[in-house]
């Protein structure tokens, strides 16, 4: 008991809270928002595995850590442009359409990462995002340490989280986009384009995707390795639910979500050989899924959600 | 510009379009190739020799194709019914890691004609497990089996590598992380001799036949399609919805469960976290490719095969990364997705 409230007692766990949701934080955003407008994007975990390969090859090869990231956000929304092709345009099952793009996504960015990177026995690295320190703020008693020590990027993701529910539910433009997303029908007669709701949502959430895979290439790690998303997107597709399509929530998900997380680590350290480490990797998957039984009943879920639109077609 | 539905499909189509997406995929392959800096058509020839030239080749390609019909099969007739198992992976897994303990613990010393089939069925059951859980929480929770049977891959995966590094750890294998092996007497019999080629793939042909006559002449297949045509249709007219998806869900994870247990039996002889490269994920893009035909699904899994033995052949020549293939098939993937589009709809101005 004692080992469980030195954890939660270290200044460390907090800091790597934030360190831990923020690649969640990004990509629950962005696919909160597809989903928001009508379209499933299932695609996420590909968008950030390339999001997160091309940033890091970007930086790489010299450019700046924030073109990093613009250019992952730019690979994303390209992504994003091809599912809302096939899902928007062509009405496919947004089910297969986004399994598709995470399966070219991955693969591709696979081969691009081994054609331009030559193999070596320790990956090549970058140097990352380093921590900012805040005046005054960072030099608190244990919440200095705790939550502001964090690189920009996680901050940025925060502000995201708050800047989005904003935009969602108190300006025209967010008023629009849920309307595509409950009745794109309705939208219309409104005046407002659901294609273009649609389009624009898709891609700019794509964008976050890639972002928040950019980040754990260009901060919580330096190197890019294949499979290193984990899951992440899955998780985040989990989150969405979890949060009920509110970006408030998303990020109160995303943190607690990383709480566990960072928790379940520190605890294999206490507890050391005596549990197997693949029961607590499997923790998160478990916990995502136990997220989902929780909320799939409560949730409301965007009327119109995996829905093609089709002017004149009901 | 828009699209109008065609009043009827012709056949043609429909044959012609799994052969042009794959040739479309090609070809944007081919301009991945070409920005590698490789001459495109002799890479395509490299792959072809790759999958055929020797016999050792060809019988290489066959060895790879038994799982991914079966894989391919598993996803065709979960989509059917429009029960979305994402899970072949981790089902997979779980049939593999169930015979390897089976095998080795429970079953050894039985003759091969009684335990080959015994543990065929436990890797088979093992994948229903894993899928009803799934489904399990469609049916009581209405949680979308898509996520949950994603996120269960990870932890199947998780779960094999747990077992394989503790309990079912071969004690002979030098330290690394691998199963103890399946007995003699449970080795899939070979259809070739000096090769990998194993019953496994006879064992897909004949499942393939199967899962085609009992979608096409069975009540059940009949309802199976009808719950993905058109659920609250199926139930209005009678179909028992609930039972109707179980069912699939047995033949689903059952034939990928059986992928893992053949793999494990016919070629590997024990279990690694290795042991599939994605046989799982690529039976999706196998059940697309064939349009979710039975049939269909025994030359898209040809189709995927060659491209990944043909693609390590042509890479180790050329320099190209082997991920083209994974490329390759998954935009094959895309183009197959908008070529049924095009059959079904066409464009007006």
């Amino acid at each position: 008991m004692n080992a469980v409230i030195d954890i939660f007692a270290s200044a460390g766990l907090w800091a790597a809270v934030l360190r831990i949701a923020t690649p969640l934080i990004l990509g629950t955003l962005g696919a909160l928002l597809c989903e928001r407008s009508g379209v499933l994007n299932l695609g996420i975990e590909g968008i950030m595995t390339f999001g997160a390969m091309i940033g890091w090859l970007a930086v790489y090869n010299g450019a700046n850590l924030w073109t990093g990231l613009l250019v992952a956000a730019l690979a994303g929304g390209v992504f994003g442009l091809l599912h809302a092709a096939l899902t928007v345009t062509l009405g496919l099952s947004q089910h297969v359409s986004g399994l598709g793009v995470t399966l070219f996504a991955s693969s591709f960015s696979y081969y691009v990462f081994r054609l331009l990177v030559p193999v070596a026995g320790t990956p090549p690295t970058i140097e990352p995002f380093q921590p900012i320190d805040l005046p005054a703020l960072s030099s608190l008693p244990f919440i200095g340490p705790a939550l502001f020590t964090q690189t920009l990027p996680t901050y940025g993701a925060i502000a995201l989280a708050l800047v989005l529910g904003y935009v969602l539910f108190r300006t025209p433009l967010g008023l629009a986009i849920r309307m595509t997303g409950e009745n794109p029908h309705a939208a219309e007669a409104q005046g407002i384009n659901p294609m273009v709701m649609r389009y624009g949502a898709v891609i700019f959430g794509s964008a976050l995707m890639g972002v928040g895979g950019a980040f754990l290439t260009l901060s919580a790690f330096n190197s890019f390795f294949p499979t290193m998303v984990q899951g992440r997107g899955w998780i985040c597709i989990a989150l969405v639910v979890f949060a009920s399509w509110r970006p408030g929530r998303a990020l109160i998900g995303a943190l607690l979500f990383a709480l566990f997380d960072s928790f379940q680590l520190r605890l294999q350290a206490v507890l050391g050989g005596g549990v197997p480490y693949q029961i607590f990797l499997m923790i998160p998957y478990l916990l995502s899924i136990a997220a989902l039984v929780l909320m799939a009943r409560r949730a409301r879920v965007p009327q119109a959600l995996m829905q093609p639109y089709r002017r004149g077609e009901r | 510009m828009r699209f109008e539905r065609r009043e009827h499909r012709s056949v043609a189509l429909v044959i012609a379009t799994p052969v042009l997406a794959v040739l479309c995929a090609l070809a944007l392959a081919g301009i991945l190739i070409a920005i590698a800096g490789a001459p495109v058509m002799e890479a395509y020839w490299r792959i072809l020799v790759g999958a055929f030239g020797s016999r050792l080749s060809a019988t290489e390609t066959l060895t790879r194709a038994s799982p991914l019909i079966l894989t391919g099969l598993a996803a065709a007739v979960a989509f059917r019914a429009r029960l979305w198992n994402i899970g072949g992976e981790g089902q997979f897994y779980l049939g593999a890691i169930s015979v390897a303990a089976a095998s080795s613990q429970l079953l050894a010393g039985l003759p091969s004609a009684v335990q080959i089939p015994l543990l065929l069925a436990v890797g088979a059951a093992a994948g229903i497990v894993l899928l009803l859980v799934p489904l399990w929480l469609r049916l009581s929770f209405s949680v979308d089996e898509v996520v949950t049977t994603l996120l269960l891959n990870f932890v199947a995966l998780l779960f094999v590598s747990m077992l394989i590094d503790g309990v079912l750890k071969d004690p002979m294998a030098f330290g690394w992380p691998q199963s103890q092996p399946v007995a003699d007497d449970a080795v899939l019999p070979k259809l070739l001799a000096r090769s990998r080629l194993h019953i496994g793939l006879g064992i897909g042909f004949v499942l393939a036949v199967a899962v085609h006559l009992v979608q096409s002449r069975t009540v059940f297949g009949m309802q199976s399609r009808a719950a993905g045509l058109n659920p609250a249709g199926a139930v209005f007219a009678g179909v028992p919805l609930g039972r109707t998806l179980v069912k699939v869900a047995c033949i689903s994870g059952g034939l990928a469960g059986l992928a893992g247990a053949i793999e494990v039996m016919g070629v590997q002889g024990y279990v690694t976290t290795d042991l599939s490269p994605g046989y799982g994920y690529s039976g999706i893009v196998v059940a697309m490719l064939a349009n979710l035909n039975p049939l269909g699904v025994v030359l898209a899994a040809l189709f995927t095969a060659v491209m990944f033995v043909g693609a390590d052949g042509m890479s180790r020549s050329m320099g190209i990364p082997t991920y083209i293939a994974d490329v390759t098939v998954s935009l094959s993937l895309i183009s197959m997705l908008v070529g049924v589009f095009f059959t079904q709809y066409r464009i007006r101005r």
